[in-house]
């Protein structure tokens, strides 16, 4: 991956779409194949695949490009409380610019959506329905395919989070039937900066450009202009080209060890990390008790330790845990608890990354006389 | 210094027992706020006595060892001390109720956001702005 970028400054660095000499078309060259990659990696076609910056911008993208034409006074939109602020706050502001209303799909007490209160939010017609394919806090895996089957016959338009759910297993998005499936470079191996967001053609089309300027226009005249072709009317300016070509590259990588394999590396990780830990006085986790209904994150709480004091003293051991609220303060409001520890796993780590993890605990518990 | 030094006897008894923790039923200054990085809360009542004096003072909050512990013995330190007296507060008495200097730059928003609260309320109350206060970073 840092070769891929370091190539692109060091040998073509150019513009894409734009220039007709050498270096300008291997860029647009290697862009586009980055394009061919990514969007076979997530089971779509290129020109379903608008490049973004992350998950962030792609549902921003579509609150505007599709929300401020689709959305209208009154209707409901429906997300869950186990979202990242990222596919909570963007409706709340299409809500609040619209006059539509936002409710929440709840959660069961093993972390996973509330089936009864989705299907009752389903029965009023929604408009829009928001949900994270995996938890970034419970690591809950949730069946998208389901509910987008569900959604599209109360005829609701589905924008599925798949932030932690694409680095971690296979994802096939035309199977699955999402309108909207939106992910991150940076925790697939690829370069911060850079993500996609996949669209059904005919929902592309249909939607007003995003941000307006260079390459995503047709021809511009004094008083009006028209749009470029799907996906470049969303790629406006100068495209982040590096990142892109970068995330072409982890992809490659990725395929290569096959995804297949790194889900069961996952599942192993959390299988002997969740059985290992528990032996920590103090330790709880949240989210569902069998691996295989997870992916990647192990959120938990040791004793009364909060989570900032617990990443101090498990830094100071070589060991980098994400501690605080992780961008999803109603589920924490909701789980009760102000903050919380996350160990986040991936396919670098081994067994030896748990046990060296369970002793930073135990030393934490020292620390804190626990 | 290890870093987990900073988690001395004194600051797990402070963050366990806080002093000076609660609500007061009438008070004449009341601030908040909160640390986002962190979710660190704290909000301080005072009492104003007779001479512009911090006549009592509360803090309730919830959050790290360290926010906590600091508030509490901010508010020990404060009790009885004229309101100009807050002015003068400076991080490095935070650091000597701490026993410490040495957190970090996120921790250190955690160790100052009580004298955070405690300049915002009696700035507001004695009428001009917060100083010397740092902006929080994005969360």
């Amino acid at each position: 991956m840092i070769d891929a970028l370091s190539d692109y400054y060091s040998r073509y660095n150019s513009n894409v779409h734009r220039s007709v000499h050498t270096l300008g078309e291997e860029a647009t060259a290697a862009y586009e194949a980055s394009r061919e990659k990514v969007a076979r990696f997530v089971g779509t076609k290129a020109q379903n695949l608008v490049f973004v910056r992350g998950t962030t911008e792609a549902t921003n993208l579509v609150r505007f490009a599709w929300g401020h034409r689709s959305v209208h006074k009154g209707d409901l939109l429906v997300t869950t409380l186990m979202e990242h602020h990222s596919n909570i706050v963007p409706w709340q502001l299409l809500a609040q610019a619209t006059g539509a209303r936002l409710e929440f799909v709840g959660l069961t007490q093993d972390g996973k959506l509330d089936a009864a209160k989705l299907e009752a939010l389903l029965g009023q017609s929604p408009k829009l329905v928001a949900v994270a394919h995996s938890s970034n806090v419970l690591g809950t895996v949730n069946d998208v395919a389901d509910i987008c089957a569900k959604a599209r016959r109360a005829g609701a338009t589905t924008v599925v989070d798949g932030a932690q759910a694409v680095p971690h297993m296979p994802v096939d998005v035309e199977s699955m039937g999402a309108d909207f499936y939106a992910f991150s470079g940076h925790k697939m191996l690829g370069p911060t900066g850079i993500g996609g967001l996949v669209g059904k053609k005919e929902v592309l089309e249909e939607m007003e450009p995003f941000h307006g300027g260079g390459e995503m226009i047709k021809e511009v005249f004094l008083d009006h202009s028209t749009w470029n072709d799907v996906p470049y009317k969303f790629e406006a300016g100068t495209v982040n080209i590096a990142d892109a070509i970068g995330l072409g590259a982890a992809v490659d990588y990725l395929s290569e060890l096959g995804m297949d394999r790194v889900r069961r590396h996952d599942v192993a990780i959390l299988k002997y990390a969740i059985e290992t830990l528990q032996r920590v006085k103090g330790f709880r986790f949240y989210g569902p008790a069998d691996p295989a209904a997870r992916a990647g994150v192990l959120s938990f709480n040791l004793a009364d330790i909060h989570p900032h004091d617990l990443a101090t003293i498990l830094d100071e051991e070589g060991i980098a845990i994400r501690s605080g609220h992780h961008c999803a303060q109603p589920l924490m409001k909701w789980l009760d608890i102000p903050a919380a520890s996350r160990a986040s796993f991936y396919l670098y780590n081994s067994p030896e990354d748990v046990d060296a993890l369970k002793a930073g605990l135990e030393r934490a518990n020292e620390v804190f006389k626990v | 210094m290890s870093t987990a030094d900073i988690y001395k006897e004194l600051i797990l008894d402070y963050y366990r027992n806080p002093r000076n923790f609660g609500t007061l039923q009438t008070f004449d200054i009341e601030a908040h706020d909160t640390n986002p990085l962190c979710g660190d809360e704290v909000d301080i009542q005072i009492k104003v006595g007779e001479g512009h004096k911090i006549e009592d003072i509360r803090f309730s909050g919830k959050g790290c060892a360290i926010s906590q512990a600091s508030a509490s013995m901010l508010t020990e330190l404060a009790k009885g001390k004229p309101l100009e007296w807050v002015k003068e507060l400076s991080k490095e008495d935070i650091f000597k109720l701490l026993g410490t200097s040495d957190l970090g730059p996120s921790r250190v928003k955690c160790a100052l956001l009580g004298m955070k609260v405690l300049k915002t309320g009696v700035y507001g109350y004695l009428g001009s702005g917060a100083e010397g206060t740092e902006p929080a970073g994005p969360s």
